[in-house]
């Protein structure tokens, strides 16, 4: 079965969406996703889009629930190179993505999800991150 | 490039397919990246429709000329159960289908042209135009 691979990144889980997204790819994702955060213990996932020629309302509704996912799992989620005509487009769709932070690439996506780790390591509670 | 094409639109995979189609018409007319991209999406958002509404059906892909511009006209219909109030779904954030009910809203914000007829019991018809 079609799969999009997900690597291992120290705590961090990275997943590059490569290919044009169809339903069950979503789904297989969602699940694949979340098994994987359990089992690696990890603490982000980066989603990166920089191949994605178009994100509509059913690949935005998946990168949302993606991040809800993970929220609840004690993870964050960033979604990292979303192209200048996607972005545009997005908001013209008015798909603005909330709850879900971004960043221009893989490296800031990357600083993103430490600076909000060593935050939440700080205090010593997990859960005092947003 | 053919002038008028029309392409099944009854599975997941067609969905993936028409994206594709519309991208190299919108190529061929000469649309910018970010007039593709606009095109795609809606397209894309209408497919969706077409199959999750109106149980599938078919696009048929026009290229238009008009004096100096051009323009792609994208009419998806199907024979599903219609659209009882379309006032309603074409209000933002409205769905039947547990999604974000963005699709006919948002399409219609990404074309310079928007027509939808529906009648209860016998389909839908949404013909979207962009020109460049």
């Amino acid at each position: 079965m079609e799969r999009i691979p997900i690597l291992k990144m120290n705590e961090f889980l990275l997943v590059s969406i490569q290919v044009d997204m169809h339903d069950r790819l979503a789904m297989t994702l969602q699940d694949d996703l979340t098994d994987r955060i359990v089992r690696d213990r990890a603490r982000g996932v980066l989603i990166d889009i920089s191949s994605l020629e178009i994100v509509d309302s059913f690949i935005g509704r998946m990168i949302g629930n993606i991040a809800a996912m993970s929220r609840v799992l004690d993870a964050e989620t960033v979604v990292v190179g979303m192209r200048p005509a996607v972005a545009i487009t997005l908001v013209e769709l008015g798909l603005s993505l909330p709850g879900v932070r971004t960043s221009l690439n893989v490296d800031k996506g990357m600083e993103l999800l430490r600076a909000s780790l060593r935050g939440s390591n700080g205090d010593g509670h997990r859960d005092a991150r947003r | 490039m053919p002038v008028d094409e029309t392409l099944p639109v009854r599975s997941s995979h067609d969905i993936v397919v028409v994206r594709q189609v519309v991208r190299s018409w919108a190529v061929e007319l000469g649309f910018n990246l970010i007039e593709q991209t606009k095109v795609v999406t809606a397209a894309s958002e209408l497919a969706r429709n077409t199959i999750d509404h109106g149980g599938g059906g078919t696009v048929r892909l026009q290229s238009l000329r008009d004096g100096g511009r051009s323009g792609l006209r994208l009419t998806f219909e199907d024979k599903g159960p219609g659209i009882p109030d379309l006032n309603l779904a074409l209000k933002d954030g409205y769905t039947t289908g547990g999604g974000l009910g963005l699709g006919l809203s948002g399409a219609k914000r990404l074309s310079n042209e928007f027509n939808i007829e529906s009648r209860p019991g016998e389909g839908t018809r949404v013909a979207i135009t962009r020109w460049r």
